[in-house]
């Protein structure tokens, strides 16, 4: 259908800012008190970065994955299709990923997990951070009140910060950060089309644990044999 | 106590003053609301439509929320009670064809109801618009038009069917935001159109160059959407104080003003401003009546409006 390209994001983007994050508070009065379980997955993350070893990297892919599947069914699948004939679409990019972060907890090689120490842990583990703790307050800064807070685990974009930093953390193959790093462009774009003050956040954290991925390549490569746990990037 | 007859002239015409300064607003659209509603006939069948009707793009898309398809209902039942009859729906438009099937429902199914919809699909044109037919729970379209002329050539000729075969009273095409105004044009040239849709507003006049006559000479029906920019021109007028000659076309609100500035060019039938907030479907009901501006009017609404946005 060459017509297609006659459309603008504009044309395709067919709700309202209101709409948009209402869906929030539906999906957090739907799915409480799952909130929960995603506070204690949220901290069992934090444990395994502090702990860092080979199966706490396994527990964390395990637990992004279930996390990865529940926002593809829940938001993308449930709700967000109700508004937006591209969120099916999303579903499936979700669980996509789920299925690359099972292949990645279940690999013979297990994904240790880098130290969170130095500059590279440390942007890591701060985007872990905001996904978990800041990211649920842009929906009090900006007025909309607690309702309708994001939440990790439960949606979409504090779930994607968290990944890119386990994945800088993992030093992930590329393949991992494709769906993620495409989610940040997608929900840039849909926040900056409704013209949200939150629009430059998923962006620039896509960005930035692009940035970060790069330079622990570089300093990967000369590393020697015995860093076994930073060699699964191939 | 009686007060002199002079004393007592003066309180009254000074509490006249203070009522007609203070509340000059608040009456004035009671006001408007008395003078009849301005129709334009559809050049094809002279059936008498409102020159102004409901959009429903972004505004109806709520999915299931309750709560806002609630408000949707209010904003419906305030769009009738004003007047209104034509609402225009997409199946592009996520579930605001399901809202207003929920609303039309809720209102029970008001007679008034001019419904126009659109086929938007590179397939099965009359599958879609039964899925259509039976989110909006209607017996049959009024209007259905090729949304953005999507597959043209095979959806033109199933709506020119479903006429023929009394299952569809009008045919149309619609774009917006200026887009693929040549195979417009060559559509309204050689095909039997009862309706064609397109963007206008005090800003974006293209269409008055070519499409507009075209459309009188083809006597075709014209149906106006964006007439805000998608609440751009609403938003940036916002606040600002209406122009002392607004009085004299009955307007209270800028809204008003844009809305009478589409639908006083004498080619347009119907502009479909869209909004979620019943005041406002209310008040841009109100556009349809009173005194329309003058060629000497629009011109100072499109300098007034380009000064303050």
């Amino acid at each position: 259908m060459s017509e297609w390209w006659t459309y603008t994001l504009s044309d395709l983007l067919m709700f309202s800012k209101p709409t948009y994050f209402r869906l929030f508070a539906l999906l957090n009065e739907a799915v409480w008190p799952a909130h929960l379980l995603a506070i204690l997955a949220g901290l069992a993350l934090v444990a395994a970065i502090l702990r860092g070893a080979g199966k706490a990297g396994r527990l964390a892919a395990a637990l992004l994955a279930i996390c990865w599947i529940w926002v593809a069914w829940t938001y993308h699948a449930q709700r967000y299709a109700g508004i937006n004939l591209a969120a099916p679409y999303f579903a499936m990019a979700f669980a996509l990923q789920t299925v690359l972060l099972c292949w990645l907890g279940t690999h013979r090689r297990a994904p240790a997990i880098a130290s969170w120490r130095g500059p590279l842990g440390g942007l890591a583990f701060g985007l872990v951070l905001a996904g978990l703790l800041v990211y649920p307050l842009f929906a009090v800064f900006d007025g909309r009140g607690w309702q309708q807070a994001e939440v990790f685990g439960i949606a979409p974009d504090p779930t994607v910060a968290v990944t890119l930093g386990m994945l800088l953390l993992w030093r992930a193959p590329w393949f991992l950060w494709i769906l993620p790093l495409l989610w940040c462009a997608v929900s840039g774009a849909t926040l900056m089309e409704l013209r949200s003050p939150q629009a430059w956040v998923m962006p620039a954290a896509g960005l930035l644990a692009l940035a970060a991925m790069f330079i622990a390549r570089l300093r990967m490569r000369p590393l020697p044999r015995q860093h076994q746990h930073t060699s699964v990037t191939g | 106590m009686s007060l002199p007859s002079i004393e007592r002239r003066r309180i009254l015409t000074a509490a006249l003053q203070a009522m007609l300064a203070a509340g000059a607003c608040a009456f004035a659209p009671p006001l408007l609301a008395q003078q009849p509603l301005v129709t334009r006939p559809i050049p094809s069948s002279g059936e008498q439509l409102p020159v102004v009707g409901l959009g429903s793009w972004i505004t109806f898309n709520v999915g299931d929320d309750a709560q806002a398809r609630a408000a949707c209902t209010e904003v419906v039942k305030a769009f009738f009670a004003g007047g209104g009859r034509l609402i225009d729906s997409s199946p592009m438009y996520g579930s605001a064809q399901s809202v207003i099937g929920d609303a039309l429902a809720r209102l029970q199914h008001p007679q008034a109801l001019f419904s126009a919809d659109k086929v938007w699909t590179g397939s099965n044109g009359a599958a879609q618009i039964e899925t259509s037919r039976k989110l909006w729970r209607i017996p049959r379209f009024d209007l259905l038009q090729v949304h953005n002329l999507l597959a043209i050539d095979a959806q033109l000729p199933l709506l020119q069917r479903m006429k023929a075969t009394k299952r569809l009273r009008y045919v149309g095409i619609t774009t917006s935001e200026g887009r693929r105004h040549g195979e417009i044009v060559k559509l309204m040239e050689s095909q039997p159109l009862d309706f064609v849709q397109v963007s206008y507003n005090v800003l974006d006049r293209e269409v008055e160059n070519r499409i507009l006559p075209l459309a009188r000479e083809r006597r075709i029906a014209v149906i106006v959407n964006r007439p805000f920019r998608q609440g751009e021109l609403t938003h940036s007028l916002a606040g600002k104080p209406l122009p002392g000659w607004a009085a004299e076309i009955g307007c209270t609100s800028w809204a008003q003003v844009l809305l009478k500035f589409i639908v006083s060019h004498p080619d347009v039938t119907c502009a479909i401003p869209a909004t979620s907030n019943p005041r406002h479907a209310l008040d841009n009901m109100l556009a349809a009546r009173g005194p329309m501006p003058d060629q000497n009017l629009r011109r100072r609404i499109v300098a007034e409006v380009k000064k303050l946005t």
